[in-house]
């Protein structure tokens, strides 16, 4: 089954994104990311350092192939992301750019004023944007009317694992939306991934669970898997949640 | 004139004085929900039987937080003139030593020889000497860094706002003021003449540095210097989550430096042994599980490498403690001598081998060029 979408002018079988952060050793990270099936890989910019291409940097092991989504991790206001963004189209040739502004290093909570900030000023710069955003649903309108490619609300603090915690938030960003849903950071487990691709996400980024797993090949596998498995399921389209029993076999059968 | 209280040192002397007589009950307790609240119980004698838990709890947290990852830094020292008389270091300025402070055309080509083993995360480290080493100075050698060292930070006498608003606007990104003891007699009792004698001056150096816009906070207890190690690891400990929560925008970084031997001749009052060190860093990571970590070469390579798969965020390596000591080592007197002699490339080679990643670049430029 051909289940395509886009990004822009990107066009994406998988629905799964992932990132380099993490991992115990860059070699490790391009097998997981390989096992992952992913077409994009989201790269920190503070941590590429091209003085070292092709000498054991962090881009030197992305998989030939995939898209590369350099992030404005570490940025804590709009113009540290902004100028970020350039460095990272000057040095990567790409105008993608997942927008990330955490001015509080504890929670890296995203900072919606400076967010919403900076993506405006990024779209005016021709970027082709993904904003990393609060599950605010008045937020996420904000930044698409902004001219977002995407809107990315976390479904938990980045890192935490603690999965799909903003559910209800989601289920309504996800309603509203016309552009792609990607639910970034704080899936844990496969099963997070899955239910938030029920929920109606487009597709979901993951590193954390991934890059921390006892065997992180394996587990890129296995989110590959859920995340297909969570679309399938949405697109299947539940029965309907009922407060009581339903019999299969009604009692009163025998009068019809 | 000294200086008034800052608002940790206010905050310091509301607290009640610590019991370190916690009995195993105490630990299994700590161990189960630790905290803050509860650190006097893992840094009590009653604990250190219990290193092994320790230890497994703190790299709990530590992956968690921080996952298999360990910054790279080095310090770059600039300069061992000194106008402050402390009983402990090799720069005091009462000691006939040879000195030397760097011009800034020195310092560019020190940090371009350090950039050549990988580091981008450079520690410019002085003496105390307003004079050879001033604001003026500093703010130079960030200027002139910048556009090749994405993460600077300084290890200096303590400045005024106005100075460290300067330093940021330059480039600078980080301010390391270790407290050395946090016991006011002590201190007074090492901290003979010179600017670093102010304690409270000291003390609140680092919400200045903060409130000025700087945005890597390191502090650190020099243990063995005060008679009660323990007390000075809670001070620290209780100083990184003061911080942590009074100025939301920073990173705190913490270091517990073991004295070690210099042209001071200083020896420990009370000397920290192996296992109390590693009984304190798990205990700071369990206390304070968002504060980074910092280990010097002072310690020895084997307990670094311990350290690392444990509690640690951040290393240096490769370190010389003098002025100029990349290019032309020998010509002036070190700070102290360090432990661990590894190449960073060899340090790097172990973190790998012990399925760490080392991060030798996690930084931008904060100004532009």
């Amino acid at each position: 089954m051909q289940d395509q979408w886009s990004v822009a002018d990107l066009a994406l079988t998988s629905r799964l994104l992932v990132g380099t952060g993490k991992f115990r050793s860059h070699a490790l990270m391009r097998d997981a990311l390989v096992a992952s099936g992913a077409e994009v890989v989201t790269v920190a910019l503070r941590r590429v350092d091209l003085d070292r291409a092709g000498e054991g940097d962090v881009l030197d092991f992305v998989p030939p192939g995939m898209h590369l989504l350099p992030n404005t991790s570490g940025a804590v206001d709009a113009d540290e992301a902004v100028r970020l963004a350039r460095l990272g189209r000057a040095g990567t040739g790409t105008s993608l750019v997942k927008l990330e502004v955490t001015p509080d290093p504890r929670t890296l909570a995203p900072d919606p004023i400076e967010t919403l900030r900076a993506a405006e000023r990024l779209v005016a710069e021709g970027f082709t944007v993904l904003p990393y955003c609060s599950a605010d649903p008045v937020l996420c309108r904000h930044l698409e009317e902004a001219g977002c490619a995407t809107v990315m609300p976390l479904g938990a603090w980045i890192g935490s694992n603690r999965g799909l915690r903003t559910r209800d938030a989601i289920e309504v960003i996800v309603a509203q939306a016309h552009v792609p849903v990607v639910v970034d950071a704080g899936l844990g487990v496969p099963s997070d991934a899955a239910e938030a691709m029920e929920v109606g996400a487009d597709a979901v980024l993951v590193n954390t669970a991934i890059a921390v797993a006892g065997d992180p090949v394996r587990m890129a596998e296995a989110f590959a898997l859920a995340t297909r498995a969570g679309r399938l399921g949405h697109l299947a389209g539940r029965g309907a949640v009922l407060e009581t029993a339903e019999a299969s076999s009604p009692l009163t059968g025998f009068l019809s | 004139m000294s200086q008034p209280p800052g608002r940790f040192a206010q905050h310091l002397a509301g607290l009640p004085a610590p019991a370190f007589d916690g009995h195993d009950d105490d630990v299994t307790a700590a161990l189960a929900r630790p905290g803050l609240d509860v650190l006097p119980a893992l840094l009590s004698p009653a604990a250190l039987p219990r290193l092994e838990e320790l230890a497994q709890r703190a790299r709990e947290v530590t992956l968690q937080r921080f996952g298999r990852t360990v910054r790279l830094f080095a310090p770059l020292y600039v300069s061992n003139a000194c106008l402050s008389s402390c009983t402990y270091c090799g720069f005091s300025k009462n000691l006939d030593v040879a000195r030397k402070t760097l011009t800034v055309e020195q310092v560019v080509v020190e940090a371009q020889t350090l950039v050549g083993r990988g580091f981008k995360h450079l520690l410019l480290v002085a003496g105390e000497h307003r004079v050879e080493v001033s604001a003026d100075y500093l703010v130079a050698c960030v200027e002139e860094l910048r556009s090749f060292v994405p993460s600077i930070s300084v290890e200096t006498q303590t400045w005024s706002d106005d100075t460290y608003a300067r330093l940021v606007a330059a480039g600078l990104e980080g301010a390391v003021h270790y407290q050395e003891t946090y016991d006011r007699g002590r201190y007074a009792e090492t901290h003979l003449a010179g600017w670093k004698r102010d304690y409270d001056r000291r003390l609140s150096s680092t919400e200045r540095a903060a409130e000025s816009g700087v945005r890597r906070l390191g502090i650190g207890a020099l243990l063995g210097l005060s008679a009660d190690w323990r007390a000075d690891v809670l001070a620290v400990a209780e100083h990184a989550v003061w911080l942590q929560r009074a100025y939301w925008r920073t990173e705190v970084t913490v270091s517990l430096p073991r004295i070690k031997p210099s042209a001071s001749g200083f020896q420990p009052l009370v000397p920290v042994s192996d296992a109390e060190y590693v009984q304190a860093m798990c205990a700071l990571r369990l206390a304070a599980p968002e504060a980074g970590l910092v280990l010097s070469t002072r310690e020895p390579a084997a307990l670094r490498d311990g350290l690392a798969r444990i509690a640690v965020t951040s290393m240096s390596a490769g370190s010389s403690t003098e002025p100029g000591g990349y290019l032309t080592p020998g010509e002036a007197q070190e700070q102290f001598a360090v432990s661990d002699e590894r190449s960073p490339a060899e340090v790097a080679a172990m973190l790998e081998a012990a399925g760490y990643e080392p991060v030798w670049k996690d930084a931008f430029p904060l100004v532009p060029g």
